[in-house]
């Protein structure tokens, strides 16, 4: 047994210890094998030098000595930048995994807080093997690769309503709270080292502009630990748009407080010219980074019209659009975050409406495990850069920023919330004010902002990176931990897990109608008069540039309809096609359309499942089963330039069409005698294969066809077994119902066999 | 105009209004001007032309529908008290009115209230109950014509069955409720303007 998973594992998992202990070994030692080659990577330098020199002093006695010829050879030298970063991928991802192996451990600490656990755990390994432990959270790396993805799913996953209502709190929140906790603490900082009376204090060597810095460095709300926190305690949609929206577009304000304080501390003073240069600089790079992102934004949704026919490269466009927004914001040093999270909002609805339907789970599912490495790998590396860097520690000025920090939140907190109260309908309560003040973790932004700083410059470096790691320790460690409970015991509102239905979709948008007309009675111009103006200006104009072909013209309401049906009838499909069905069946083909003028009692009755007999149940539930499964062995292997055509994604509007004719189709057919006498036709006969090629395409029939497939009526329950002739009249009722069920799914599938049964299920009558 | 104004609105119907729908005295004096302001006539009330004179409300698609909200049964003019008797139901609610206790007489805009109205602007024929006609109607309105009418019967059909719990095939006040239970109606509902 491994030693290792003993003292984890309580005595009630007994059942599956032997596989926990044994990924925890493997884990260990991949920690071993790993932290060795990532040690051995910052030297390789000196020794390489070396080999060169030797290569050199025997080169002249190379064209004597000729060496064997080497079979097997070690060249680490050769892959060694890409082999690193696999392996500290490798090992956040096996972190990852290992931590839910342990169901106790991951539901009292946050997931962050394990992974800088780790971070320690491998950067104290590394230094205990004696190797110089590798600067892995240098600053570049962090902000051009491990930052992007994160902001990147956010911003493209933001839900943009509760975003938009609560704007203006958001807003006041990061500019103005920031400001308090960037001048609250870097003032109060610098009278504190200033009163250091008699002993000779290091800090009295702080000057004023300094402190500023490291209290704008400081004072900032990270993306990153809130979304790994806020994550994990489901908190209701304010509270967490709140926090989450603050801590993106505090950015902004970031990138201008550090540029101007890192600029004039070399200068010492700070006139008022600065300070307007510095609104204005703010004003600059908070708009520029939204508008550079909407460019690219708008960029990507036009491009995405054009690709209906490479729907391979798709997910690429959304991401490389969005990178270069980052990029070209951050090359203007704007706000690169505000960039990305401008370009993915703005982007989404028109791209969605012209992606395919697995381009958009593949960009869901790429963005996903990109943010989740990213995440994974930040946490790990702030604790291998807290063994790494060098600290200078300082009882007074760390106390005193944590300290400082907490206060200045709570503070500032409350007052803004005193302000933003007046111009609020729903008002934030006191605990609304406590999570968001308990909300307020900082992360590895900070650090690295820190990092960045000139040694020259800033002889306090050293100190003032120990107090912000200190800091971040603080809130992720003792915030992170402490809120899941907090929630609880305050009894905080938490997220509501259901679904959006179609009922709240129909009325939001009415109550939005309803509203905007009261407004303009009122002669009030405001919030739903602007938001309908920009709801009709871009049903009007935009949608019509970026949206490819019909869809430009599909209303919302149409669209989220579609959605819906889709997600049901891909669920339908993938439970195995059962007959038996909940009572939300996609009603698309109802009993009502087809036959509206039957009396309302009997409604509810019809809209019940059939009542077929069980053997019949069965038949049918096997003969679905069977040509599902094999649809899906039939997609074997595929060209990489032509994808097999998706049966639920890019013809769902041919696919009504279709549906919309069988409806007619049908209608005539009921309208037509009853053909119950005449004997169906074997598989292999003409009228057989003359409806498989017509199910094939267009539904266009001429009543020969229609007469056949009316014979064929009788061929789904007869081509198995050919004992047991149905009944036609019987069943002539139900079969509908069954073709309800089978189409949405169904009906584009190729294998003739099992689109001669839907044709003929829905057909016949 | 605001001399004018001020002369035909006397303070004890001031009083009364306030008492009635909760508006502040400011609140009331501005929303008389813009009732003077629409009453073209001029002779104190509202019909439906003064309404549809605001050019917002005809690209509405529920413009018809909320002009028909003023108008009490059967009437075609609606007075000052009327008017703001309507707008009374958009008035945000105060933190101290949510802890009223369920007394007899509900303010006009406590959320049963609210949600009362916007079910009244589905149900036309006043029966109690949205059927799939007037849903239809409603859907129809909203979504303009290039939608077929067998699709838009779908999502009807659908958002009955979503909502029905009795299976009378009709949506009724109480599943009304129920269905808008978790959308933030007090906030969904009010102009910030009215407070």
């Amino acid at each position: 047994m491994p030693s290792g998973a003993g003292s984890h594992n309580p005595a009630g998992i007994g059942r599956s210890l032997p596989e926990r202990g044994l990924l925890l070994l493997m884990v260990l030692v991949f920690l071993e094998g790993s932290v060795l080659p990532l040690g051995a990577a910052s030297s390789p330098d000196i020794r390489h030098q070396e080999n060169v020199d030797n290569h050199k002093a025997a080169d002249p006695g190379h064209n004597f000595t000729k060496k064997a010829f080497p079979v097997l050879d070690l060249d680490y030298k050769h892959i060694q930048t890409p082999f690193e970063i696999s392996l500290w991928v490798l090992l956040a991802s096996l972190m990852k995994l290992g931590f839910h192996l342990i169901p106790r451990l991951s539901s009292i600490v946050p997931e962050s807080c394990l992974l800088i656990t780790v971070g320690l755990l491998v950067g104290g390994l590394i230094k205990l093997a004696g190797e110089q432990v590798p600067p892995v959270l240098d600053s570049r790396l962090f902000f051009l690769c491990l930052l992007p993805p994160i902001i990147l799913d956010a911003g493209y996953f933001l839900p943009i309503r509760p975003f938009m209502e609560n704007l203006g709190t958001i807003l006041m929140f990061a500019v103005v709270g920031t400001l308090w906790n960037a001048f609250f603490i870097g003032g109060l900082l610098y009278a504190v080292c200033q009163i250091q009376p008699a002993n000779p204090n290091p800090l009295h060597a702080m000057e004023l502009l300094p402190c500023l810095l490291f209290g704008s460095i400081i004072s900032a709300v990270d993306p990153v630990a809130v979304l790994a926190v806020f994550e994990e305690i489901h908190i209701n949609e304010l509270l967490h748009i709140l926090v989450f929206g603050e801590s993106l577009l505090n950015d902004a304000v970031t990138v201008v407080l550090y540029h101007l304080f890192e600029e004039f501390a070399g200068a010492g003073t700070v006139t008022v010219m600065d300070g307007v240069l510095g609104v204005i600089s703010f004003l600059v790079v908070a708009l520029g980074g939204v508008l550079v992102g909407a460019i690219y934004g708008i960029l990507s949704a036009f491009t995405s019209r054009f690709t209906s026919h490479t729907r391979v490269i798709e997910p690429l466009f959304v991401f490389v659009y969005s990178y270069m927004a980052y990029l070209s914001a951050e090359m203007f040093h704007l706000s690169g975050i505000m960039a990305l999270i401008a370009c993915g909002a703005v982007m989404r609805p028109y791209v969605e409406a012209n992606i395919s339907h697995k381009s958009h789970t593949t960009i869901k599912y790429f963005l996903k495990m990109w943010s989740s490495v990213s995440e994974t790998l930040i946490f790990i590396f702030l604790g291998v850069a807290t063994v790494d860097g060098p600290h200078a520690w300082n009882w007074t000025f760390v106390t005193v920023t944590v300290i400082l920090c907490l206060v200045a939140r709570v503070i500032g907190v409350v007052g803004l919330t005193y302000v933003i109260n007046q111009f609020r309908i729903v008002k934030l309560t006191t605990k609304d004010q406590f999570i968001i003040a308990y909300g307020g973790l900082r992360g590895a932004i900070a650090f690295s902002l820190g990092f960045l700083l000139d040694k020259n410059h800033f002889p306090m470096r050293e100190m003032f990176l120990t107090a912000i790691i200190t800091v971040v320790f603080f809130t992720v460690f003792v915030q992170g931990m402490t809120i899941k409970p907090l929630v609880e015991l305050l009894a905080v509102k938490k997220k509501q897990e259901a679904k959006r239905s179609i009922n709240e979709e129909i009325h939001t948008q009415f109550l939005d109608h309803l509203l905007t007309g009261i407004e303009d009675i009122c002669g009030h111009y405001g919030h739903h008069h602007w938001k309908d103006k920009l709801n009709r200006f871009n049903k009007k104009y935009v949608k019509k540039c970026l949206i490819a072909g019909e869809r430009s013209k599909e209303p919302q309401l149409i669209a989220f309809y579609h959605k819906m049906e889709m997600k049901q009838a891909i669920e339908l499909v993938e439970s195995g096609g059962g007959v038996k069905l909940p009572s939300a069946v996609p009603s698309t083909v109802s009993m009502q359309n087809i036959q509206p003028k039957k009396p309302p009692p009997a409604k509810p009755a019809e809209r019940a499942l059939p009542q077929l007999p069980k053997g019949r149940e069965e038949e049918i539930r096997k003969i679905l089963r069977s040509n599902l499964q094999r649809t899906r062995q039939r997609l074997r292997s595929y060209n990489r330039h032509t994808l097999v055509a998706d049966p639920y994604e890019d013809g769902f509007g041919d696919l009504l069409l279709k549906k919309q004719r069988m409806i007619e189709l049908e209608k005539k057919i009921k309208d037509m005698s009853n053909y119950l006498t005449v004997p169906a036709a074997p598989p292999d006969s003409p009228t057989m294969c003359r409806a498989r090629l017509a199910s094939g395409k267009h539904i266009h029939l001429s009543s020969p066809q229609m007469q056949t497939l009316d014979y064929s009526t009788s061929t789904i329950f007869t081509r198995q077994d050919k004992t047991h002739p149905v009944a036609n009249s019987t069943h002539r009722d139900q079969t509908p119902t069954l073709s309800q069920h089978i189409t949405p799914a169904a009906t584009d599938i190729s294998p003739p066999p099992l689109m001669e049964i839907c044709l003929h299920v829905t057909a016949g009558m | 105009m605001g001399s004018r104004a001020s002369t035909l609105l006397r303070e004890e119907e001031i009083e009364e209004i306030k008492k009635e729908t909760g508006f502040s005295h400011s609140q009331i004096t501005r929303l008389y001007s813009r009732f003077t302001s629409l009453d073209k006539g001029e002779n104190g009330t509202l019909s439906r032309e003064d309404f549809q004179r605001i050019p917002e409300l005809a690209i509405n698609p529920l413009g018809d529908r909320i002009i028909n909200a003023f108008f009490p049964e059967g009437e075609d003019q609606v007075n000052f008290r009327g008017f703001m008797r309507t707008l009374a139901h958009f008035r945000p609610i105060e933190d101290n009115e949510k802890n009223k206790n369920a007394s007899t007489n509900e303010p006009l805009n406590s959320r049963t209230n609210k949600l009362l109205f916007a079910f009244r602007l589905y149900d036309l024929d006043r029966d109690d109950k949205i059927s799939r006609d007037e849903l239809l109607q409603v859907l129809r309105m909203m979504v303009g014509v290039n939608i077929s009418d067998e699709q838009l019967g779908s999502i009807a059909d659908r958002t009955i069955q979503e909502a029905d719990t009795n299976g009378d095939n009709s949506i009724s006040f109480n599943e009304f409720i129920k269905v808008l239970e978790k959308v933030d109606v007090e906030q969904k509902m009010s102009i910030r303007f009215l407070h």
